[in-house]
């Protein structure tokens, strides 16, 4: 570097004064030295053959005491806890860092993933105003629409705000506590699709659509009740991973895909509505492709820790045993909405039948069952 | 969308809070502060259908940029002297932006007010956004600058390095301790909207003059989400405001916060921008003068003390001090000089100061020759292996420091250099007020009212305490800090990209580390009396090595 050109000369216009360009050639390759072919982040252990873009942006970027964080952490908590304590979850594994996102979300997935979501049904909206489908609708399913579906607005919000929000603090690695905030930002953004939605509905339809209805629906509609109440103390709970596990294990197949699929997605084309299934459907795809996926996969990894496997698989079941109870009331709490509309083309006993196998699938998948002493 | 449906909209959304009626709400986080329910609205008023198709617009222009960079081949006018300090600062700010997203639930849980937990929750994504973004933007200097090594083993070296540790407590002080303090005063109120100028818009010009395109653009991404992060903090501030009971604890953290900040920040991109560029344009402007603009005009006297009419006294004295200390103190100077000194324990190379440079700390910092002008041309005589030692362990005339027990930053104004018995053990403290941080604030009691929800400082917190007694070569071999042939030493002090100008294991065989604290703890009371007054007396310079 001994010999530094400027190639163009600052000063043409007078006055001002800029920088100058200097050719360094530091680019890769101009010198080969000790180091110089080292270009890939060579500190953890990729997954694959080679480490994804995922992991080279996600992979220690929350050190660890047990690995290279020497110093260990330099605030803690008035009680004695670390700044990140491996007993906020009763799961123990022989090591943290084995979890990878099977989505492999970063920023630019997170954004393109969920600018897609919302664009699709603004699209979706926009499409069925400009062929003006909404004279087609049955009126009697407004109703249903503005008490019901508006009142599971609640649910995603209360889950994303209060429970995923504060859990993707707790994680012991940033690839489990990323993998949480973008189920956070999903299930915030669903409550704000699904209220927005209602905003519209309530602009298509002046006097027939209560916009607002649905707040003393889910506070007070006994069929809600036992959904808020799953949702209140999912709120409360504070393991980190059993907050995981009991909402995408255990409530949102019981009980959110119960709604979402088997009723909402079912008995809105009965009433001539095909709009309100796209916009809904937008979530269920995403808990479904997404945020069980994860969820699954890091379940997996803790049952499957050749230490640890068994206790956790005990402490799982614990939690089945705990939360199934709730899911269940709140999942036949809602049973007398299927009665509610005009037309009724599937039963609560068929949906709930169909989401009671759905959610054994995902138990066997895991290896798990179902203490005897819940009834399903 | 449009900004008036946006309006709109945001007004529906507030449809969605309820109070639980099942449980009693036990909030995962607490605070000392009182705070009653609602109070201050989101001015931002964003909803998550007009934010995500907004920042992927953000990120297209982002990734373009970078395809751009790459294709022109950036970095054949790149400086190399820049780039390095970018293998320090870009191992330790993806902590902080992560940390940051880490710390929203500490205001969900702990702040009653529903409208406001929607800004925050904007605000966790966007620092996830930010962690991986800059995470991302290391990979490309890792892939196409000329010397990847400190870059391919970053965030190992940020966990295990003395200057990793001070950046993380930047980090680490968002997450952890009493909701108010961590991520209202310490993250929001002083951090994001002191700080983030410096680090943000100060940044990226001079990276940018050094030939680095890809930094400004993204932390320029980055820099345009902080308006909304500023907002959820003054929101939060007001809320507290509403208290009495609270002005005593708003005021320890704001000694507290502004304090740890300005001795972190500063320390650290003082140095990157004094001493990381090559632009010695005399009309360009020093750290000293950016901070005189963006931290003591902009945020001290526009947004700090019209605080006051609240009832507030914000800490005059700190903002001050800290002036004084970058100012009259030689603040950044004497941390350069530090970062130079302890090269031997670095990820990254930190090139000579020639007489160019000389010239131009002359000018903007007049005095500064006589005081490190010598040192750095001792450096500069050092910089190849020649059959001699680092630096640190030549006679220069330098005394290596003691370590700040709360900053972590070395005592470097000597004579302010406070040693006290504190939990059992003699400690060091760059400062008064670090020495009431640790002493006073972060205790479970603050002017005689419980403080029950106040975090610790806790940690080993003298990194050369882990090293003590060691043979310097172990101490590399422990850290990781060798290249891949297995004895070149990733650390420079040079950025010679020549195998016959590196330094290797050979060269720092041999030599024993040792830990100022651990041999100010084993010192009789004598000794230490002694050893306290001539640290802070100072040190010369010796003329001849
Ligand atoms: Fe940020
Ligand atoms: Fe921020
Ligand atoms: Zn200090």
């Amino acid at each position: 570097m001994s010999e530094l050109r400027p190639v163009t000369e600052a000063g043409g216009r007078g006055e001002r004064s800029i920088p100058k360009i200097i050719l360094t050639d530091a680019e890769a390759g101009a010198a080969k030295f000790a180091g110089s072919d080292s270009r890939s982040y060579n500190y953890f252990e990729p997954k694959g053959r080679r480490a994804t873009k995922y992991e080279d942006v996600t992979v220690d970027v929350q050190p660890d005491p047990k690995r290279w964080l020497s110093q260990s952490w330099l605030y803690g908590w008035p009680n004695g806890d670390l700044g990140y304590d491996p007993r906020w979850t009763r799961m123990q594994t022989t090591n943290w860092h084995r979890f990878r996102d099977p989505n492999e979300e970063w920023e630019r997935t997170i954004y393109i993933n969920n600018a897609n979501s919302v664009r699709q049904i603004q699209n979706s909206i926009e499409n069925a105003k400009s062929e003006n489908v909404f004279q087609d609708w049955n009126k009697s399913w407004l109703p249903i629409l503005a008490k019901h579906l508006s009142a599971w607005a609640h649910a995603d919000h209360g889950l994303g705000m209060y429970v995923f929000m504060p859990a993707q603090r707790a994680g012991m690695t940033n690839m489990h506590n990323n993998a949480i905030s973008v189920n956070c930002m999903h299930k915030l953004r669903t409550a704000q699709d699904i209220m927005l939605y209602n905003l519209e509905l309530t602009e298509l339809f002046p006097g027939e659509f209560d916009g607002e209805v649905h707040q003393e629906v889910w506070l007070n509609d006994p069929a809600w009740q036992g959904v808020r109440e799953n949702v209140e103390r999912l709120m409360n709970a504070t393991d980190w991973v059993q907050l995981c596990f009991a909402s995408n294990i255990v409530f949102e197949p019981l009980v959110g895909e119960l709604f979402r699929s088997g009723f909402i997605m079912r008995f809105a084309p009965a009433h001539n509505d095909f709009l309100t299934p796209s916009v809904i459907g937008v979530s269920e795809r995403e808990f479904n492709d997404r945020d069980l996926t994860y969820t699954v996969e890091m379940m997996k990894d803790f049952l499957g820790d050749e230490t640890h496997g068994e206790a956790n698989k005990e402490v799982m079941e614990e939690w089945l045993a705990e939360w199934v109870p709730y899911s269940i009331a709140a999942a036949r709490g809602l049973e007398p909405i299927w009665s509610e509309p005009e037309i009724q083309p599937v039963s609560f006993e068929q949906s709930f039948e169909r989401a009671r196998n759905r959610f054994e699938a995902i138990l066997s998948d895991l290896g798990l069952r179902v203490p005897e002493e819940v009834t399903l | 969308m449009a900004r008036r449906s946006v309006t709109k909209a945001h007004k529906k959304i507030q449809e969605l809070s309820w109070e639980p009626t099942f449980v009693t709400k036990d909030p995962k986080y607490k605070t000392d502060y009182k705070l009653t329910k609602g109070g201050q609205k989101d001015a931002m008023k964003q909803v998550m259908q007009s934010y995500f198709p907004m920042q992927e617009e953000k990120d297209h222009r982002v990734y373009g940029a970078i395809d751009g960079a790459i294709r022109g081949n950036m970095w054949r006018q790149v400086q190399p002297r820049w780039m390095e300090w970018q293998k320090l600062f870009l191992s330790i700010i993806p902590f902080p932006e992560i940390s940051a997203a880490r710390a929203m639930p500490l205001l969900t849980e702990a702040l009653p007010n529903p409208e406001i937990h929607n800004g925050l929750a904007f605000q966790m994504i966007d620092e996830v956004r930010h962690s991986t973004i800059q995470m991302n933007l290391k990979r490309e200097y890792m892939r196409n600058y000329i010397d990847p090594a400190g870059f391919d083993i970053t965030e190992r070296a940020f966990s295990n390095n003395y200057a990793g540790t001070i950046g993380r407590q930047f980090g680490e002080g968002f997450i952890t301790g009493d909701a108010i303090t961590a991520c209202n005063i310490y993250l929001q109120v002083i951090a994001e909207t002191a700080f983030t100028n410096t680090l943000f818009v100060a940044m990226p010009s001079e990276a940018a003059a050094n030939g680095d395109y890809l930094l400004p653009t993204v932390f320029l991404s980055v820099q345009s989400d902080e308006s909304r992060h500023m907002n959820n903090g003054y929101g939060t501030l007001l809320m507290a405001l509403a208290h009495d009971e609270n002005k005593d604890l708003i005021e320890r953290d704001m000694r507290y916060a502004w304090w740890n900040n300005h001795a972190v920040v500063d320390a650290a991109i003082g140095t990157f921008i004094d001493y990381g560029s090559k632009d010695r344009r005399k009309d360009r402007e020093s750290y000293a003068e950016m901070w005189r603009r963006w931290v003591y005009d902009d945020y001290y006297r526009s947004y700090l003390v019209p605080l006051e009419k609240y009832g507030l006294t914000v800490p005059h004295d700190l903002v001050e001090e800290a002036w004084d200390r970058i100012w009259n103190k030689w603040y950044v100077h004497n941390t350069a000089q530090f970062f130079a000194t302890g090269w031997f324990a670095n990820y990254w190379r930190i090139d000579p100061m020639t007489e160019e440079d000389f010239e131009w700390f002359e000018h903007k910092y007049p005095g500064w020759y006589d005081r490190f002008g010598k040192w750095w041309e001792h450096y500069r005589d050092l910089s190849e292996p020649n059959g001699h030692k680092p630096i640190a362990f030549e006679n220069t005339g330098y005394v290596y420091p003691c370590r700040c027990w709360t900053c972590m930053v070395p005592c470097m104004q000597r004579e302010d250099t406070v040693l006290d018995y504190v939990d059992g053990e003699w400690r060091t403290y760059c400062s008064e007020t670090c020495h009431w941080t640790d002493k006073v604030a972060f205790r479970e009691e603050y002017n005689g009212r419980p403080t029950p929800a106040m975090g610790r400082l806790t940690g080993k917190r003298e990194w050369e305490t882990l090293y003590h007694g060691w043979d310097l070569e172990d101490v590399f071999k422990d850290l990781g800090y060798v290249r891949n042939d297995g004895k070149t030493l990733v650390p420079q002090p040079h950025v010679h990209f020549d195998d016959s100008k590196m330094w290797t294991l050979d060269h720092v065989r041999g030599i024993e580390f040792q830990s100022p604290r651990v041999l100010i703890n084993e010192m009789s009371d004598e000794e230490r009396d002694k050893w306290y007054e001539d640290y802070k007396k100072g040190f010369t310079i010796n003329n001849t090595l």
